[in-house]
């Protein structure tokens, strides 16, 4: 596969006037073209912060992005190629309906053009919103506002998803079904994904690699390629099979080490 | 006041129909008490007043007040000072409405700029505006202007105040939502904050309208030669008790009427959204 974007050497500290607190720690890792990759880690380790530099809303302190092999500069990937990114809410504004929440990134992006505004229609037809879309986003149920947020970034066609455990709002049956459905959508585009989750089933689940993450601050404690023989889009199938058992028994074990970890600073 | 009261019908259960009996009865109780009260509290300021029990000189009565107020309407001063302090009122709100979302607006846009006037604009909140009216007269000299002014002066630093910390307050994870599509601070003001702080624009909206109204009648008391606040002092000067209680309760009518055009466009921006 394609190599996509390297991140090397990546380090991130927060500062205030008690002092520093590292959040980020040397980390290098690699993501190729139409790879749904999971990063996983103990709550509060810096996932989200990792997501936001390569989403080029924080700049690294030091180290540096690789986008198919050239640097790409602080101001971040959004100069090179798109980036579509989910949120833990779907933070659809109950001032517009749902066909105008789904139009906001190609209204941002001066992009409303005929073409653009057919192929939202045809997302909403295809994910089942299209009838809902005159409704007010308080009146669809958890599921279909995620989905109606994943059309919103799937509008300005983008090239990368990050997505920052944007299923934990939701409640476990929707949860299961929402992640399955919003992760055959980007695999089925070929597009690629990053997915930050504490939950492990999920990224064994969804994933073809799983990233953990050390406690704060966070360096890259293992990697695991995942591969199931079983067709990936029946989420009860994968976490069916015997395989899912030892990926999540393994990942299972590094987390447990790293939770109970003598800290290190 | 004017809730919908919904009439049982013989679709409903016997509960249900119960229940909407019992509703009305209470509504109805409630308008009867409220109507009690106002009747008993003038049909015995009149009686007083007749019998000699109070001084109408001093203390006025129902009827003298009606007859003052026909009175105005008849030889139209009615009209002039209303018309002059509704004129005043409605000016300085609404200059104060554009001029405090501008800067609630500026200062969040601008946060070093909120940092340092932020010690500046508590002062002038937290001072007593009517001190300014005499310093007003001074400058402005006595007239429409120094009111509308004084109006302005009342409202307008607790309103700045008031929406620059709601603009702050919005949820910074929509913000971020706006950053990550690619949107622009700007964006972020116009897309998010702005409408998200509607309804508290609103309420401040009733707010003002309240401190515009206090500001004006000072300003008239001080520098006018028309208005209902000039008629207030100028029945306090020459000991015309009606005519000072008559302007008080045209100024009870149109402080009332401004409240409810505002919630009215708070219900139906509800409605809408």
């Amino acid at each position: 596969m394609e190599l996509l974007l390297s991140l090397q050497d990546i380090s991130y500290a927060y500062h205030n006037l008690k002092g520093e607190t590292p959040a980020l720690s040397h980390i290098s890792f690699e993501v190729s073209q139409g790879e749904f990759l999971a990063i996983v880690g103990p709550s509060g380790c810096g996932k989200s912060t990792l997501l936001s530099i390569i989403a080029g809303l924080l700049a690294p302190e030091k180290g540096s992005l690789f986008y198919r092999g050239q640097y790409v500069s602080d101001c971040g990937l959004r100069d090179v190629m798109k980036v579509g990114y989910m949120l833990q809410r779907d933070h659809l504004f109950e001032w517009r309906t749902i066909y105008k929440n789904v139009l906001l990134g190609l209204e941002l992006n001066h992009a409303l053009t005929g073409e653009n505004i057919d192929y939202v229609l045809k997302l909403l037809k295809d994910y089942d919103l299209y009838a809902f879309r005159d409704k007010k986003p308080s009146e669809l149920s958890g599921g279909m506002r995620q989905r109606a947020a994943l059309i919103r970034t799937m509008a300005i066609r983008p090239d990368l998803f990050l997505l920052d455990e944007p299923f934990s709002a939701l409640d476990s049956q929707t949860r299961l079904n929402v992640s399955a459905d919003i992760a055959q959508i980007i695999r089925g585009t070929n597009k690629t994904a990053i997915l930050i989750t504490h939950d492990l089933s999920e990224a064994v689940t969804l994933a073809d690699r799983v990233l953990v993450l050390s406690k704060r601050p966070a360096c890259v404690k293992c990697e695991m390629p995942i591969h199931f023989d079983t067709d990936r889009s029946d989420p009860l199938a994968v976490r069916n099979s015997a395989k899912y058992r030892l990926y999540f028994n393994q990942l299972w074990e590094v987390l447990t080490n790293e939770q109970t970890a003598v800290p290190t600073n | 006041m004017n809730r919908p009261l919904f009439r049982p019908t013989d679709a409903m259960s016997a509960n249900q129909r119960r229940f909407l009996r019992a509703h009305r009865r209470h509504h109805h109780a409630v308008a009867l008490a409220r109507l009690l009260l106002i009747t008993a509290f003038l049909g015995l300021w009149e009686i007083a007043a007749r019998r000699g029990w109070i001084d109408p000189f001093f203390f006025s009565s129902p009827g003298g007040i009606l007859s003052c107020l026909w009175q105005m309407i008849a030889d139209g001063s009615f009209f002039a000072h209303t018309g002059i302090t509704l004129a005043e009122i409605i000016a300085s709100f609404l200059l104060v409405t554009v001029f405090s979302l501008l800067a609630a607006f500026l200062l969040w846009y601008i946060p070093n700029l909120a940092e340092v006037l932020e010690p500046y604009l508590v002062v002038l909140n937290s001072l007593p505006k009517s001190a300014l009216a005499p310093l007003l007269i001074v400058w402005l000299g006595t007239g429409t202007d120094t009111i509308i002014v004084a109006g302005i002066s009342v409202a307008v630093f607790g309103s700045v105040i008031n929406l620059y910390t709601g603009f702050c307050q919005a949820d910074p994870e929509m913000s971020k939502l706006i950053y990550t599509l690619g949107g622009s601070r700007l964006d972020a003001f116009f897309k998010v904050i702005f409408p998200s702080c509607i309804p508290l624009i609103l309420s401040g909206m009733k707010v003002n309208v309240g401190l515009s109204l206090v500001g004006v009648i000072i300003g008239e008391f001080l520098a006018a030669r028309r208005g209902l606040g000039y008629l207030i002092i100028y029945g306090s000067q020459v000991f015309r008790l009606n005519t000072m209680i008559t302007a008080i309760i045209i100024l009870c009518a149109i402080a009332m009427i401004f409240y409810r055009l505002i919630q009215n466009l708070e219900h139906y921006y509800k409605k809408r959204c």
